[in-house]
């Protein structure tokens, strides 16, 4: 228990170091979330057309 | 090899194929240079825990450097050769740039505080990466502020051009003037001057921001590609109203894109 405390802590410099791969995380995470969903909206949205345009023809 | 890659219809196949495969690499290899950077690299004897930090700000710092260069390279090979897959690949690396560029000016203030005392400090080297980071937003703004997508695309790459004599300023900014900042001791004469033992989750960490930076690139490069063909679709269908001059000529450019 005392070593997982010690791990958190840092050297006494806990919130520097986590904030730091926190602000990493959040930002690498949510480019590659918002990326993710624009390409399924993208490739959602051509199907559909396609569809669309091929049902017409 | 270039000219092969710089089909779009072969990047389409080949990315299908790579994204999936990059994806999970890059999930690893950042697992690996985390576990390592957190538990298995020693703490400094100066800075303790806080040299942890290195191991995300140092590898975001080359990627902010690198994705930049890319960005100029693909304006470059745009502007000559007019070629659509250079431009969609600049505009579309620009974000993930000024992503790792955030990233490393927020993690050095972290950083920075605790060891210089001073979150922030307006020398060579903190004020050219700031500079980076706003010609990297600059170049996002000016490519979307037109309604014609090729003017927009050649206004962003002359700027994008034009920010390239940046790169050197923040590389040698710790040379050529005096500054808080360290020097560089990994990319110097005489090889790294940094134990194996942080040398090694530094450059796993590097390896695996690498790796991401391509899975995310090719995402977003597919994304513009099939909004630009649904575009296309639309137009040729009359669906869309019509276009304003220049508009087509946008298009048009890609309709032969699958």
């Amino acid at each position: 228990m005392d070593e997982i405390g010690a791990f958190l802590a840092m050297g006494g410099y806990a919130g520097f170091v986590w904030s730091a791969y926190g602000v990493a995380f959040a930002v690498l995470g949510g480019l590659s979330v918002h990326s993710w969903r624009r390409y399924r909206g993208s490739m959602v949205n051509l199907d559909q057309l396609q569809k669309d345009l091929g049902r017409r023809r | 090899m270039i000219n092969w890659l710089a089909n779009p219809a072969r990047f389409v196949r080949l990315s299908a194929k790579a994204v999936p495969w990059c994806g999970w690499t890059a999930a690893v290899v950042l697992a690996i240079g985390l576990f390592w950077s957190l538990f298995v690299a020693p703490p400094d004897y100066q800075q303790g825990d806080t040299v942890r930090i290195m191991y995300v700000h140092v590898p975001a710092a080359w990627m902010a450097l690198s994705v930049y260069l890319f960005v100029a390279v693909a304006s470059a090979v745009g502007l000559v050769w007019r070629h659509p897959l250079a431009e969609v690949a600049a505009r579309a690396a620009a974000p993930i740039g000024a992503a790792f560029t955030f990233i490393c000016l927020a993690t050095g203030s972290l950083w920075g505080r605790p060891m210089w005392g001073a979150w922030w400090v307006w020398d060579a080297r903190l004020t050219s990466v700031l500079i980076l980071f706003f010609l990297y937003l600059g170049y996002i703004a000016l490519v979307n502020a037109f309604d014609d997508h090729s003017r927009g695309g050649r206004a962003g790459a002359v700027l994008a051009l034009v920010g390239v004599v940046n790169l050197p300023i923040i590389k040698f900014s710790v040379d050529w003037w005096n500054t808080l900042h360290q020097p560089a001791s990994v990319m110097r004469v005489g090889g790294p001057r940094i134990d194996i033992s942080m040398l090694a989750p530094l450059l796993i960490m590097a390896l695996g921001f690498t790796l991401l930076f391509v899975v995310l690139l090719m995402l977003r490069m597919r994304t513009a590609l099939n909004e630009r063909r649904a575009m296309a679709l639309r137009l040729n269908a009359g669906a869309a109203p019509a276009p304003r001059p220049g508009r087509e000529r946008a298009v048009s450019a890609h309709t032969a894109v699958p």
